[in-house]
């Protein structure tokens, strides 16, 4: 199975005879390149006085961006797009949407 | 030799290529196709997982899905069934997923109507699959069979559809001479995916999103899989000739060395068109036929080759593209326009939904092209009120 990069190809931009059929990406975690958090317009804010880290937010999140660490949660704001599920599945809501301000980007 | 319609000449083609997945909805007249193929299913003949579907659209989606995960998948399907797969067409040749699917040509509503046309397929004839037309029960299965090895050859992965006649083929009995199971068997061989979703050890993303900065180059190695598979359909008709002793073309000649007047068509219509020639050459008038098979990639060097030495062609389209010359006209012209001496050329418009040509008016044809009656404009075959 013929392989491409993805870091290779985004930085070299090759031709078409240099690129896998079909737009197929070939090699894993190429999200890594990409930062997401920009398409953001609510930014959600966790009140970490009320959560009560159920894992409800990490387990809902399409994106992965809520991440856990030594037991808590985290939200990863370089991933997280906004959509705000997390703040609507909170069963303390500890998870408010609040307007993504340009500087905060 | 077997006594079997168009439709389940394919049905048993693919009972003996034995897909992964089948995945089809009801039309007419395709139905007969995939209601023959589900009792092999239910029968337990074949190990293929048939998944009913609520609509086309879901049935090329799950050949989608299924192709991607790395399974040879199939269906079929006619008129507003193909239209409304519309959108995954472009999916499953823009993925390169080598699905085959079996047409049966039918007219697109409105009006509403059953019968055969080629509306259909012509409508998606710009969403990147390999087109192959077959004349009667026994090149559709023929031709069914040829598709699979077609689209995955590893230098095209191409969706492949293979059209026959709605009714006129589909549903009329003929003699078809079918392969043994294993000589079909041997000649698909197993689909070896290049990449697949199933792969775990070799995870891979099908449908990623590109944009301006590489969406272009994809789809120029598209129509360069497509140049590609027009040597990859003559070395498979080359293979296929060694198994069964038929021979298959990009098109048939048919009496065309000495013609003066030539029809170019397709489908069932270019039998009708040799009982013509045979009967017209009988009494001395030098006419043939090209029979278009293979419509994309489109031949064009050689139909012109082929053509040369003709003076007058008719080309008959079982489809408009209402405000422009029909389909199969606008190739051929095109086709012609390289060669220094020209052929005059007349379009001919017939059989739109499923209105009967009878071997009179085609011979109203020959006669009007060896009289150089030619037009600019085309002409309706058949239709009242042209008179």
């Amino acid at each position: 199975m013929e392989r491409f990069p993805t870091e290779k190809i985004l930085k070299k931009k090759p031709g078409w005879k240099e690129i896998p059929i079909g737009g197929i990406v070939t090699n894993a975690g190429s999200s890594l390149l990409k930062k997401t958090g920009s398409w953001r317009s609510f930014r959600p804010i966790l009140d970490k006085a009320k959560c009560i880290n159920c894992f409800t937010c990490y387990a809902y999140c399409p994106d992965n961006a809520i991440k856990v660490e030594n037991g808590k949660v985290r939200i990863d704001y370089e991933y997280c797009k906004g959509c705000g599920i997390c703040a609507n599945m909170c069963p303390v809501k500890a998870i408010k949407m609040e307007e993504e301000k340009e500087s905060e980007k | 030799m077997k006594a079997l319609t168009g439709a389940y000449a394919i049905a048993e083609a693919m009972r003996q290529i034995e897909p992964d997945v089948v995945a089809a909805y009801p039309i007419t007249p395709q139905t007969p196709i995939v209601e023959q193929f589900a009792k092999f299913v239910a029968n337990g003949v074949v190990r293929t997982k048939m998944i009913r579907v609520e609509s086309e659209h879901s049935a090329m989606s799950a050949c989608i899905g299924a192709c991607a995960a790395g399974a040879r998948a199939m269906t079929a399907t006619s008129s507003a069934g193909l239209a409304l797969m519309w959108e995954m067409l472009g999916v499953a040749s823009g993925l390169r997923l080598p699905i085959v699917m079996a047409v049966a040509n039918r007219a697109l509503s409105a009006p509403i109507n059953i019968h055969c046309d080629h509306s259909d397929s012509m409508g998606a004839r710009d969403h990147g699959w390999i087109q192959i037309y077959s004349e009667n029960a026994q090149e559709a299965y023929d031709n069914f069979i040829m598709a699979v090895k077609i689209a995955e050859h590893r230098d095209v992965m191409l969706p492949v559809m293979v059209m026959q006649d709605g009714f006129i083929t589909s549903h009329g009995v003929q003699n078809v001479t079918l392969l043994e199971d294993n000589i079909v068997g041997d000649f698909v061989g197993s689909y070896e995916p290049p990449y697949t979703l199933l792969d775990t050890k070799n995870p891979v993303t099908f449908g990623s999103i590109q944009l301006q900065d590489f969406y272009f180059e994809t789809k120029r190695q598209q129509e360069h899989a497509m140049e590609t598979a027009k040597s990859v359909i003559k070395e498979v008709a080359d293979e296929f000739w060694h198994v069964s002793k038929r021979r298959y073309g990009y098109f048939e000649r048919y009496k065309l060395e000495d013609a003066e007047a030539v029809i170019v068509t397709m489908s069932s219509t270019a039998g009708t068109t040799k009982a013509v020639i045979d009967r017209m050459r009988a009494r001395g008038k030098k006419v043939g036929l090209l029979k278009i098979r293979v419509f994309r990639p489109f031949p064009y060097k050689e139909i012109a080759a082929a053509l040369k030495d003709t003076s007058y062609i008719g080309v008959l389209d079982r489809s408009m593209s209402y405000g422009a010359y029909p389909p199969l006209y606008t190739e051929i012209r095109n086709a012609l326009y390289s060669l220094t001496s020209r052929p005059k050329v007349q379009s001919y418009v017939f059989g739109l939904g499923g209105r009967e040509i009878t071997e009179n008016e085609i011979e109203n044809v020959f006669n009007e092209l060896l009289e150089g009656e030619l037009t600019e404009s085309m002409k309706y075959i058949g239709c009242r009120g042209e008179e």
